[in-house]
């Protein structure tokens, strides 16, 4: 079963959400690393890029398979967890905590309100997946 | 979804589907098949721990051709580039079924049991389709032919440890048995053709058994090979059999050979016997090695950072000049490499191209090939 914290709020692309204040840490789910499989890079944006809400900003690929990541929340990324270059195996090891990717500040700090809770995106997963 | 659709949607299974789940592997469909693409280990450890220990693989899902009759021999040299009338007894080689036009319809491996005693073993998602080709350009020899694919399970067994743990199970000494020679014998008391070949760039064995033996013979190599400790042996999915393969250089049918690709142009010239005498695509093959082939497959890495993928686009100078086949990490090596084809004056060591990823043209540079060797 895909480990699914509490006090994250998640997309349906499988990006998981942090919110402190009006800022989001922005990573991808443990149910979306186990469908990649090994994660060999990870290509980010860099501090200072705007994105629209739903926008891709970077891609993760596994040793078969690359997957765009989008934007669960707009706003300007404020820092990027450049160390992922060099350790993509986190996003396999530690999905929620050392492998985030970027974090932003929001446009619309309620806009992450509005995404998935953990039970849903459990129940997203049970009918989906 | 309705019981007909169910029908069209069901996949084969191989003997080993069962063993596959109970060992985590994660389940796709491989043209038609449903395989395990990796185990719990994951690609990267199944792919190092065959080149460092040994691996297990289940190839079950390919297909076996039995050619028998007095006109075996001959009948397999009138439809492959190779030349079946150079195998002895007990021998096996590469070849390739080709086309009037000399594509290529599927690779394989033609095993010489004897003068009226051929075996044809042939890709999985192509068993259907070679069988309706072979046995349509019969033409009154006396050959009998037999799809025997369902009856026979075959397990892989590769790595540097592969002989020191299949000769556990065995009397037959497998040191005498050379690099693509084979021979039968008993494995764990199960009658087997033991032949010394692989798909993954390293020493090991194709062990070919009925079905019905597959899970018994499976679960033994796991045991025997310390399955479970660290330097033990690994079953290892699809995923790593790619990577291994692309290593070694090794062609990928529907990648580096297709119907409309020769073997010519995809280095495969070493088993393109031309002056062996006719054989379906011969003409052809010889109008196209005098012209000089079009294009040639040529094996690059990345310089810059990311990842080719099969199909994207070759560039030199901002122009498209070809296609990538096959393009992966290689996990051994940690480069990112692929094969791709280009035009015979671009396809030298050397040669630096680009890579068209996702809009951004990144740098490569043609390679020898294969990227990997073993040591022996």
């Amino acid at each position: 079963m895909a480990n699914i914290p509490e006090n994250l709020r998640y997309s349906k692309d499988h990006e998981w959400v942090l919110v402190s204040g009006d800022v989001a840490s922005i990573g991808i789910t443990d149910y979306a690393q186990s469908s990649l499989g090994d994660v060999v890079y990870v290509d980010l944006p860099r501090a200072g890029d705007k994105f629209g809400t739903h926008e891709a900003f970077g891609s993760v690929e596994s040793v078969k398979a690359v997957s765009e990541i989008f934007t669960p929340v707009a706003g300007e990324v404020v820092e990027v967890n450049d160390g992922l270059n060099d350790t993509p195996e986190k996003v396999n090891n530690d999905p929620y905590g050392d492998a985030w990717f970027i974090k932003v500040k929001m446009e619309n700090p309620g806009e992450a309100d509005a995404m998935l809770s953990s039970e849903e995106y459990d129940e997203y997963l049970s009918s989906n997946a | 979804m309705d019981a007909k659709l169910m029908a069209e949607v069901e996949l084969k299974t191989t003997p080993l589907n069962k063993a596959h789940r109970e060992l985590g592997g994660k389940m796709v469909d491989f043209g038609g098949w449903d395989m395990p693409v990796q185990y719990t280990a994951g690609v990267i450890e199944e792919h190092m721990r065959t080149r460092t220990a040994a691996g297990l693989f289940d190839v079950s899902h390919m297909g076996e051709i039995w050619v028998e009759g007095v006109d075996a021999i001959a009948f397999v040299n009138g439809l492959t580039t190779n030349d079946a009338t150079k195998l002895a007894d007990g021998q096996a080689h590469y070849s390739a079924l080709t086309n009037e036009n000399g594509g290529v319809v599927d690779d394989l491996l033609v095993y010489r049991f004897g003068a009226e005693k051929l075996l044809l073993v042939v890709n999985a998602a192509t068993t259907e389709k070679d069988w309706d080709w072979i046995t349509s350009h019969t033409n009154n020899e006396a050959v009998t032919l037999t799809n025997a694919s369902a009856d026979y399970c075959q397990i892989a067994v590769q790595g540097p440890k592969a002989l020191g743990i299949l000769q556990q199970l065995t009397e037959t000494p497998l040191d005498e048995i050379k690099y693509y020679w084979f021979t039968t014998g008993k494995v764990d008391g199960v009658e087997s053709i033991i032949s010394r070949t692989g798909y993954t760039g390293e020493d090991g064995f194709e062990v070919y058994a009925n079905a019905e033996f597959a899970e018994q013979l499976w679960n033994k190599i796991l045991d025997t090979g310390n399955f479970g400790e660290p330097d033990g042996i690994l079953p290892a999915g699809l995923a790593a059999r790619n990577t291994l393969r692309l290593e070694s250089a090794m062609s990928l049918y529907g990648h580096e050979l297709a119907d409309d690709i020769s073997p010519l142009e995809a280095g495969l010239g070493w088993i393109t016997k031309l002056q062996k005498g006719d054989f379906i695509g011969r003409d052809a093959l010889i109008t196209q090695k005098e012209a000089g082939p079009s294009r040639k497959l040529v094996g690059f890495e990345m310089t810059d950072r990311g990842i080719a993928r099969d199909g994207f686009d070759v560039y030199i100078s901002d122009k498209k000049v070809g296609v990538v086949t096959s393009g992966s990490p290689a996990p051994f090596l940690k480069k990112n490499i692929g094969l791709a084809f280009l035009p015979p004056q671009f396809a030298n060591i050397g040669q630096e191209i680009k890579i068209d990823i996702r809009g951004k043209h990144l740098a490569a540079v043609v390679v020898e090939t294969p990227f990997y060797r073993r040591q022996k």
